[in-house]
């Protein structure tokens, strides 16, 4: 295909910026984990794989990304299933529909600092004026210092919920139009079959029909539980570090390759491919197992 | 001849990389000479900054103020040839092995006597000196004196005895001690291993490998678990707001919240270092100082060190002014901070003596950050999580060992 000119004018910025800001670090970026980079960014000294042995064998590293295929398997199908559920609700509801639609929405156009630092400072702060801790105070319970204490582990529970919030809008607003394309013609042809009207029609028709909207946000959903950084960052990031409980493999990294005191772009980029080998590796597997 | 649309899309591609290339501000001679500052919290210590460097008739230098993660930012930019030429850090041991910065030896000559011998030492890698000392901070343990007395507690000399007054000070919803949102885990590790005689790193050796240590770390366990702390406070530990708002009888805070402090809560608060915690250790106060340092990919060096010469060796009234007129700084000259006279009562005569007499670098420049996480983790799942402390403590050891080996073979 011959592409003329005004082809490349409205594709060519978009092309370069993505060579130049995209795949240019991201080759620079393999390149890197093959050598022992510190401090610099054309380094000369080739290691070949040591480090990628010394992240497989780095104990917080392997820790991180324990701790994330955790939480991937909880948050990945907790999210699915409550933005399938508010999906089914907003779409069956006849009044008001795009009000709902915009209220589930809004939050996905919130930062994820700004709803850090809310959920941190004014609803989970740990004193006794706290949201949280003024709901429990009317209780006559004591106040919990929500984002350190680690047994029980209530910073998960700041953590899921901030997630929650701020992405549950982004999948219902997918499973919506996936809903809106199911032809209607299938539910009347299955009623006059004598299908009921919630769950059998919800399992024969619907869930089948949605098959490639599930995909689509199964894989959307893995890859932000690995992907996790703003929240976690902000939330229980100080200016003393990152806590060693429910640090993202992000963080880690971010710290190997840019924490003050000494910057290893080596170690945190070969940590940086095996991260991107297991979210592929996962997707591919989950989409051979959804697909079969 | 170029067709409109053609003239159009050679338009669009060269603003494309026109906006690549942004302005440097270091490309041909006569330019000015950048300079980077983080984000002072303080109100006025921008326009003093910038009134400083106007003052420079030699060269035009161009201020920049960095809020937000000024290390990463300074990290990062040191590494592209866009960075700046003269900048405030403190050295690492990694960027001078990188060849990053211009050691500055020459720059101090005779003044070199009149810093203070243990901040020049945070400023030293290798014999030689890479930074000129601008400001010195320190942390200490600021108590409510009233809420002492109350209690029938003395402010206590001894690590057991602070877990002691923080137990019993905590009432009425007031807590004990407040040492930051992450449990006293980060801003406390450093003191705990000094109260015991141990320290980060001593001559090149691991230097808290010892069973010692992990009864110190211990301490602070202790301390968490005794439900005196207070936790999740809004602003965190280098603010003062937890202590002047009375949620807690005593803080561990910074120098730099005496202002404060002093004007929430007059003569109602007296300041101590962390206790000792054995008869072999002693009393500490965390000191470090912001530097000014040069970039040695900068292209105009010698103007850059004529600069940090003037402003940070020769102008002693600019020292002062950025000392003490806006933040709460000790100067790191005995001559300036000698006869400052707000430094002569109360709190700030405390802290002087207290850097003096009992200051341990909070950050040497070969404590570095992958021994500092491992550290922390140790620290953290100790405090935080109850793990065996001589097991955490002898895992961190065995890899801040390992990386002074790569630093020191």
């Amino acid at each position: 295909m011959r592409h003329g000119r005004a082809f490349w004018l409205f594709v060519g910025p978009f092309a370069v910026g993505l060579l130049v800001f995209v795949y240019v670090p991201i080759g620079w970026s393999l390149l890197l984990s093959f050598f022992d980079a510190r401090n610099t960014v054309t380094p000369t000294s080739f290691v070949g794989l040591r480090n990628y042995a010394d992240m497989l064998t780095d104990a917080p590293f392997l820790r991180s990304l324990g701790t994330f295929s955790v939480f991937a398997v909880f948050i990945v199908p907790l999210t699915f299933v409550l933005a399938l559920a508010l999906a089914l609700l907003v779409n069956q509801i006849s009044f008001m529909k795009a009000f709902f639609r915009s209220v589930f929405f809004l939050p996905t156009a919130c930062s994820y600092v700004v709803a850090s630092l809310v959920w941190k400072l004014s609803i989970f702060n740990g004193v006794r004026f706290g949201l949280a801790n003024t709901v429990l105070g009317w209780f006559g319970a004591e106040p919990i210092a929500w984002t350190v204490s680690t047994s029980p582990p209530w910073y998960w529970l700041v953590l899921v919920t901030l997630r929650l919030w701020l992405q549950l809008g982004f999948y219902l607003i997918l499973f919506i139009a996936g809903l809106q394309r199911i032809p209607q013609h299938l539910y009347e042809a299955a009623w006059i079959d004598g299908a009921s009207r919630g769950w059998q029609t919800l399992r024969y028709i619907t869930l089948p029909q949605l098959r490639t909207t599930s995909i689509a946000v199964l894989l959307l959903l893995l890859i932000a539980a690995y992907q996790a950084f703003d929240e976690f960052y902000n939330v229980l990031g100080t200016d003393r570090g990152y806590p060693p409980f429910a640090r993202p493999p992000l963080i880690y990294l971010y710290y190997t390759a840019l924490g003050s005191g000494g910057q290893d772009f080596g170690h945190g980029s070969a940590g940086a491919v095996i991260l991107t080998l297991l979210i592929a590796g996962v997707t591919l597997l989950q989409g051979k197992v959804i697909t079969r | 001849m170029i067709s409109r649309r053609r003239l159009l899309s050679l338009a669009g591609a060269s603003a494309l990389l026109a906006a690549c290339g942004s302005n440097t501000g270091r490309d041909g001679n006569g330019q000015a000479l950048k300079q980077w500052y983080h984000a002072y919290g303080e109100p006025g210590v921008q326009q003093a900054v910038e009134r400083y460097a106007k003052a420079f008739t030699k060269t035009p230098v161009d201020v920049q103020w960095n809020p937000g993660d000024y290390d990463s930012k300074l990290a990062t930019s040191l590494l592209s040839g866009g960075g700046p030429d003269v900048f405030e850090s403190t050295p690492q041991i990694s960027s001078v092995r990188a060849g990053q910065l211009v050691p500055l030896d020459d720059v101090f000559g005779d003044a070199r006597n009149d810093f203070t011998d243990s901040i020049l030492a945070t400023h030293t890698v290798d014999g030689k000196l890479y930074g000129v000392p601008q400001a010195v901070d320190m942390q200490m343990l600021f108590y409510r004196k009233s809420f002492l007395q109350q209690a029938g507690v003395q402010p206590p000399s001894t690590v057991d005895e602070l877990v002691d007054a923080s137990r019993r000070l905590t009432k009425d919803g007031v807590k004990g001690l407040f040492a930051g949102n992450d449990g006293g885990g980060g801003v406390l590790g450093g003191p705990a291993l000094w109260s015991a005689g141990l320290d980060y790193v001593r001559d090149h050796q691991v230097g808290f490998d010892d069973p010692v240590a992990a009864q110190a770390i211990g301490k602070l366990r202790e301390l968490y678990s005794s439900g005196s702390l207070l936790l999740g406070a809004v602003k965190d530990w280098a603010e003062p707001d937890a202590f002047t708002q009375g949620l807690v009888a005593m803080q561990w805070t910074g120098l730099w919240t005496v202002p404060a402090i002093q004007k929430a809560l007059g003569d109602d608060f007296g300041v101590l270092p962390f206790p000792k915690f054995s008869s072999s250790g002693k009393a500490s106060v965390p000191v470090g100082a912001f530097g000014a340092m040069i970039n040695a990919k900068s292209k105009r060096i010698d103007e850059a060190k004529e600069f940090v010469k003037w402003l940070w060796i020769e102008r002693t009234d600019y020292q002062e002014d950025f000392n003490l007129s806006y933040g709460f700084h000790i100067p790191p000259r005995r001559s300036i901070s000698e006869k400052a006279s707000k430094l002569t009562t109360g709190a700030a005569a405390d802290a002087v003596k207290f850097v003096r007499d009992n200051a341990k670098a909070s950050n040497p420049p070969d404590w570095t950050s992958v021994m500092r996480t491992a550290f922390n983790d140790a620290v953290s799942r100790v405090v935080r999580d109850g793990a065996p402390a001589d097991a955490e403590i002898k895992a961190a050891a065995d890899k801040a060992r390992d990386e002074l080996k790569r630093l020191y073979g």
